[in-house]
């Protein structure tokens, strides 16, 4: 059973969304999904009078992912929670918490990531705590 | 004018949980406020690595005490919803018996921690006493007060014969009339309604557009309820959404007292309408496929996203809380209000952190 989404890039996510909250659409939340080394699939969950709607977008990890906060500001809190879980880094995040929504800044690992990437942030950092 | 910045929380008599808000005023009067979390970040949905998927029931038992069993009703209904699991009819009404009772007692639990942020005493005694009634029906029926773990892939493992039914039923016939006593004070009273009507207001199309979920959405006049999916048993028991208009502290309140009496209703249906047969079906095999579960907290919309490939752990399990949803919408409900307001506008939100951070 495969869940039914439109894909969309790193290039039309703004667009595609800004598009579904004209159309009424309420913002779920996202899930990200770890694939291997390299990527990630983004799912982005809406809603509209209980109809579900996804949209998915495999990136790379090391690859900034445009915010959709500043069109759906409640985006903030879950794009926030990725950044912590997953070290996502995403361009034009309304409200950053610079990877510390959750964890204390002395975590350099990324501990949702199944295949150990390490925080962009801290990889200049000499010693791994977490 | 001067600005003055105050943390609010994470340790405050009005919080049940952890959450910190660093409040911004000019004078008393709120400009800004911005939310922080990690006081109580588990990391649970990584357990999906290392636990197998009939062992995750356990795990997402215990996201949050309060509406445990709903957690582990969404999961498993996602589970078998990918494994193709015809659920016996029995054990769809089982659930939304427990399940009512579920959001029965979280909400009576919840009327008094707002009762005792607004500093009426008497009737946090009153609610919460009540409560033991539906805690004390748990427990009889399953063996726990909250934990209460009657879910299970393909049913639930407990049953309820004809003696406890109309036990249940006796039961709940006294907690709604004890819970009606005390409606004109929660609905009427003048100093309840003097600390909540007009006080953290969202419009209906803030509610909308900040992504509000549960009583937070329906108290700005948003029929929405997960349960109008007719999920499970909830096709036959003619749900219809409890809603409110003016987004206010009131409202949320107002439609948290009505859902709690309406829990009742859908109880009474249940057990009314409770089919014969069996309880639970055997599964086989693992899991395979990406499928969304949603059902309605008794905070709001609960959405399970789970992914696996068929082996003996899931490769995903996301869990969308709604008090998760419902911290945005409380950023646009404090500013323009007093320093005073913000503990009964942060306890009208129902939030349960332990959900929000898993």
């Amino acid at each position: 059973m495969e869940l039914e989404c439109t894909t969309i890039t790193r290039e039309t996510v703004v667009d595609e969304v800004t598009k579904l909250k004209n159309d009424g659409y309420r913002f779920v939340t996202m899930s990200v999904v770890d694939l291997d080394e390299v990527n990630v699939d983004i799912l982005y969950h809406f809603d509209k009078d209980l109809e579900e709607l996804n949209l998915r977008m495999a990136v790379p990890k090391k690859e900034p992912v445009p915010s959709i906060s500043g069109v759906y500001f409640a985006a903030f809190l879950i794009e926030n929670e990725s950044k912590d879980h997953f070290g996502l880094e995403f361009d034009g995040l309304v409200l950053d918490f610079g990877g510390t929504l959750y964890l204390e800044e002395e975590v350099q690992r990324t501990p949702f990531c199944k295949y150990g990437v390490i925080r962009k942030d801290a990889e200049a950092a000499p010693a791994e705590t977490a | 004018m001067a600005r003055t910045i105050v943390p609010f929380g994470p340790q405050h008599p009005v919080l049940p949980e952890p959450i910190h808000v660093t409040v911004t005023l000019e004078d008393e009067i709120i400009t800004d406020a911005v939310p922080a979390l990690g006081y109580v970040h588990r990391g649970l949905e990584t357990l999906a690595d290392i636990r197998d998927h009939v062992q995750m029931i356990q795990v997402v038992e215990r996201v949050c005490g309060i509406c445990s069993m709903i957690h582990a009703a969404c999961y498993v209904q996602g589970i078998e919803k990918m494994m193709e699991v015809e659920v016996p009819r029995r054990a769809e009404y089982l659930r939304v018996i427990w399940s009512e009772l579920h959001r029965m007692h979280s909400h009576l639990l919840w009327l008094g921690l707002y009762a005792d942020a607004f500093g009426f005493e008497s009737l946090f005694m009153q609610f919460w006493r009540i409560r033991e009634r539906v805690m004390d029906v748990m427990e009889a029926t399953a063996g726990a007060r909250v934990i209460i773990s009657v879910n299970v892939i393909g049913g639930v493992r407990r049953d309820l014969d004809d003696d406890q039914c109309k036990w249940i039923l006796s039961e709940i016939e006294d907690v709604e009339k004890q819970i009606r006593q005390l409606q004109s004070t929660m609905l009427s009273d003048y100093s309840v309604k003097k600390r909540t009507v007009g006080v953290g207001v969202i419009t209906k199309e803030q509610a909308l557009e900040l992504g509000a979920a549960g009583p937070c959405l329906r108290g700005s006049g948003v029929a929405q309820d997960m349960r109008m999916l007719g999920y499970g048993a909830y096709d036959d028991m003619g749900f219809e959404p409890i809603v409110e208009n003016d987004g206010d502290c009131y409202a949320r309140g107002a439609v948290r007292f009505r859902e709690t009496l309406q829990a009742g209703e859908i109880i009474r249906k249940a057990i009314a309408g409770l089919p014969e047969g069996e309880i639970a079906v055997k599964v086989r095999g693992r899991p395979k496929g990406e499928v969304i579960s949603r059902v309605e907290q008794p905070r709001g919309e609960l959405m399970y996203y789970i992914k696996a490939n068929g082996s003996k752990n899931l490769d995903r399990l996301r869990i969308r809380t709604p008090t998760f949803a419902n911290i945005p919408p409380l950023t646009a409900m404090l500013p323009g209000m007093e320093l005073a307001d913000v503990p009964v506008i942060i306890l009208s939100i129902d939030p349960c952190i332990s959900c929000t951070e898993r």
